[in-house]
């Protein structure tokens, strides 16, 4: 290969990089712009991190004691909650239809049902196999409840936010006290970590708009909110940290499944090519 | 080559039997096995069979989706879902073909980089190169078609953009895209529509590639010497020695595309695509697929949307004219010490075009302060986008044949042998 070809390919690579690196920052908008988001440290990050199965289940209880009143998750079975790596999931029971927490929480949900006999609506109790029931009959009936927003389904939220656990993690945290001199309409809210442009409702100097936006959602975790069965301290950030691990594996329930074959299949191909690239010398030698 | 004779013999009665009817067998021999390689081959020609993998692959996990997809606007995105979760494996065939589709592209990109270089498009290979800007066109179309099928907000919203650029012709156009949509906007017709195209397109490209190698087969592979093969010392046959090689090149690739698809199977998408296509709230940024915004940026460039629709196209067109661009009498740009300046700058500007494709096109590159407004100030992205469209252009319609004119070339080998035999000298 001659030289300029691999020096032009090593600038080639360095620029690959840069503009990686500048494409990956936050894009600085002309107005305003979300404070940078916090660190989750999330058990699950990196190749090796794995789900914390007690943090799934604290992230469980939340989603359904708070988040679950405006919030569906469509997506999600009762089921789910005990395949393996989920929050219930128990060597005993391989099919989570059989395991008992699963079909307890299950029991203790109402689903909407079509009577065969007289083609009435009538509800019954929830299987194993059912999805979780949504919190409004539709999404009409979802705005009329919410100020007119509708409440985003949360079955896939951590991938559909840049930075998702980071971001569910750090909104919940972000209910700042408003700053004077920004007008706030009624029925919203402010947040240092969603993203938005509020110049236009700033008073003050133009150079120090704050950061962050608007939404329709009040806060919706305080100190104590919800009462940890295994003595966690309910405080913000721990809500806050187990409802991210929560939605953040029901987005990707085979998240570390997929991780898991990734380091095996990582193996196998740097053995198979040691050995191909053995045959490749074996088989050149004196020809170049 | 078509002056090498075929070499085969059928060994038990039935390869006789079968040569006699339909020299299958010998064709394959002939191709794949005993086919004169030059010898001189570096890693940057493994690329070939590293894209017939990833064909292979798109088309494999592309089947399989195809089981479990529902081509409804109101069932597409859950059916995605559905595979994801709940099919067998199918979080990783889904990965495999949406992380395969940009490995298909940056494969590509450098076996396109690589025939540019050292001059693979000139005589007697127009044909082949040719040919093989068809395969790249048709997978940016197979490849659109397919960002739409999730029907995810960018999947939406990239069909409406991509679309709507037909409507810009004058007097036909909006009739035009009334008859590409099925409709009156991107909807159930149009998702259909894509959703059959889709799956009949890589079977055109796994058409184009057979007439692509064959081709190549005729004229025979070009070197980076660049010297045609003048006798049987400057070629291996094609097995073991290809083979081992391209085998080698194909693993170390797969190792790249499994750090995708197993440890960052989202990076190279977009958030928003994970949200259900909704008509009525538009995202923030529409931007494609990586590998499309070099294009992207193009259109961008242009203020008038008539020119910078022709202009994107034109970016894709002037790379068929290539052949008869290129003024040179010498092949490979290793003897070509102006032009593979002038080529390092191109692949730079490609990237940076992709950069900027990524970004808003008000956005500054670099801020030089503020005005009396107290507005930043500085090199917009649009302007530098308007640059770099200039060099892509300059670049092919008018530095390649003028510096081809005008060059003075280093001495060229006399032969493959030769060059290796140097080469085995300096060291």
């Amino acid at each position: 290969m001659s030289s300029i070809m691999t020096k032009s390919l090593k600038v080639l690579a360095g620029l690959a990089v840069v503009a990686g690196l500048v494409a990956g920052a936050p894009a600085l908008a002309a107005g305003g712009h979300a404070k940078p988001l916090q660190k989750g440290n999330f058990s699950f990050e990196g190749p090796f991190g794995t789900f914390d199965q007690a943090e799934l289940q604290r992230g469980y209880k939340v989603y359904r004691e708070v988040c679950s009143s405006c919030h569906s998750m469509k997506l999600i079975s009762f089921r789910n909650l005990g395949q393996k790596g989920g929050p219930f999931y128990d060597e005993e029971y391989k099919n989570p239809n059989d395991n008992p927490v699963v079909k307890q929480i299950a029991s203790e949900f109402e689903v909407p049902e079509i009577d065969p006999e007289t083609g009435d609506e009538v509800t019954r109790k929830a299987t194993t196999s059912d999805r979780f029931p949504s919190p409004f009959r539709n999404d009409d009936a979802a705005k009329a409840s919410n100020g007119g927003a509708l409440p985003p389904d949360l079955s896939v939220m951590a991938k559909a936010r840049k930075h998702g656990p980071d971001y569910i993690y750090s909104l919940l945290q972000g209910y700042d006290p408003e700053p004077v001199g920004l007008t706030v309409a009624p029925g919203q809210h402010y947040n240092v970590y969603f993203p938005g442009d509020l110049s236009a409702s700033w008073k003050g100097d133009h150079h120090k708009v704050p950061p962050g936006g608007v939404l329709a959602m009040a806060a919706p975790l305080t100190e104590g909110r919800v009462t940890f069965d295994d003595g966690t301290p309910s405080t913000l950030k721990n809500q806050a940290k187990a409802v991210a691990a929560f939605i953040t594996w029901t987005s990707e329930p085979h998240a570390i499944e997929r991780k898991q074959t990734g380091i095996a299949v990582m193996l196998y191909l740097l053995i198979f090519f040691g050995i191909t690239y053995m045959a490749y010398r074996q088989v050149w030698k004196g020809k170049h | 080559m078509s002056d090498h004779p075929s070499t085969y013999t059928p060994k038990s009665g039935i390869e006789k039997w079968l040569d006699a009817r339909l020299p299958i067998l010998r064709l394959a021999y002939d191709s794949f096995v005993d086919y004169p390689t030059p010898k001189n081959l570096n890693y940057w020609w493994t690329f070939g069979g590293i894209l017939s993998l990833c064909l292979g692959i798109q088309i494999i996990s592309g089947i399989v989706l195809a089981m479990h997809y529902v081509p409804h606007i109101d069932h597409a995105f859950d059916s995605l879902e559905r595979i994801r979760r709940d099919v067998n494996g199918g979080w990783l065939i889904q990965f495999v073909h949406s992380n395969g589709a940009s490995m298909f592209f940056f494969a590509v990109y450098i076996h396109m980089f690589r025939g540019l270089y050292y001059g693979s498009y000139k005589a007697p290979r127009e044909v082949l190169w040719l040919l093989g800007c068809v395969i790249y066109f048709l997978m940016i179309a197979t490849a659109f078609m397919g960002y739409v099928l999730p029907w995810g907000q960018m999947s939406y919203y990239g069909a409406v953009v991509i679309t709507n650029l037909i409507g810009a012709i004058p007097l036909v156009g909006p009739s035009i895209l009334t008859w590409l949509q099925g409709g009156f906007s991107v909807d159930q017709a149009t998702l259909n529509r894509f959703f059959s195209l889709h799956y009949l397109l890589p079977f055109v490209i796994a058409g184009v590639v057979v007439l692509h190698v064959w081709a190549l087969h005729v004229v025979g592979q070009n070197n980076p010497t660049g010297v045609e093969i003048k006798s049987k010392e400057d070629t291996v046959p094609f097995t073991p020695y290809a083979t081992v090689k391209d085998a080698a090149a194909m693993i170390l690739f797969l190792m790249l595309f499994s750090v995708f698809v197993f440890f960052m199977p989202d990076a190279l998408g977009h958030a928003d695509n994970y949200v259900k296509a909704n008509p009525l709230q538009t995202p923030a940024h529409i931007v494609p697929e990586w590998y499309m915004l070099p294009f992207y940026a193009i259109l961008r460039a242009i203020p008038d949307k008539l020119i910078g629709v022709i202009a994107m196209f034109a970016a894709i067109a002037v790379i068929f004219a290539l052949p008869w661009l290129d003024t040179s009498k010498v092949k490979s740009m290793r003897y070509r010490p102006v032009m593979r300046w002038f080529f390092v700058l191109f692949v730079i500007t490609c990237c940076l075009l992709g950069w900027c494709g990524g970004q808003l096109p008000e956005d500054l590159v670099f801020s030089l302060g503020t005005d009396d407004h107290g507005n930043a100030i500085g090199l917009k992205v649009v302007l530098l986008s308007q640059i770099l469209t200039a060099y892509y252009f300059a670049f092919f319609l008018i530095i390649m044949p003028w510096i081809g004119l005008k060059e003075e070339p280093l001495p060229v080998p006399a032969s493959i042998s030769e060059a290796v035999l140097a080469n085995h000298a300096k060291h």
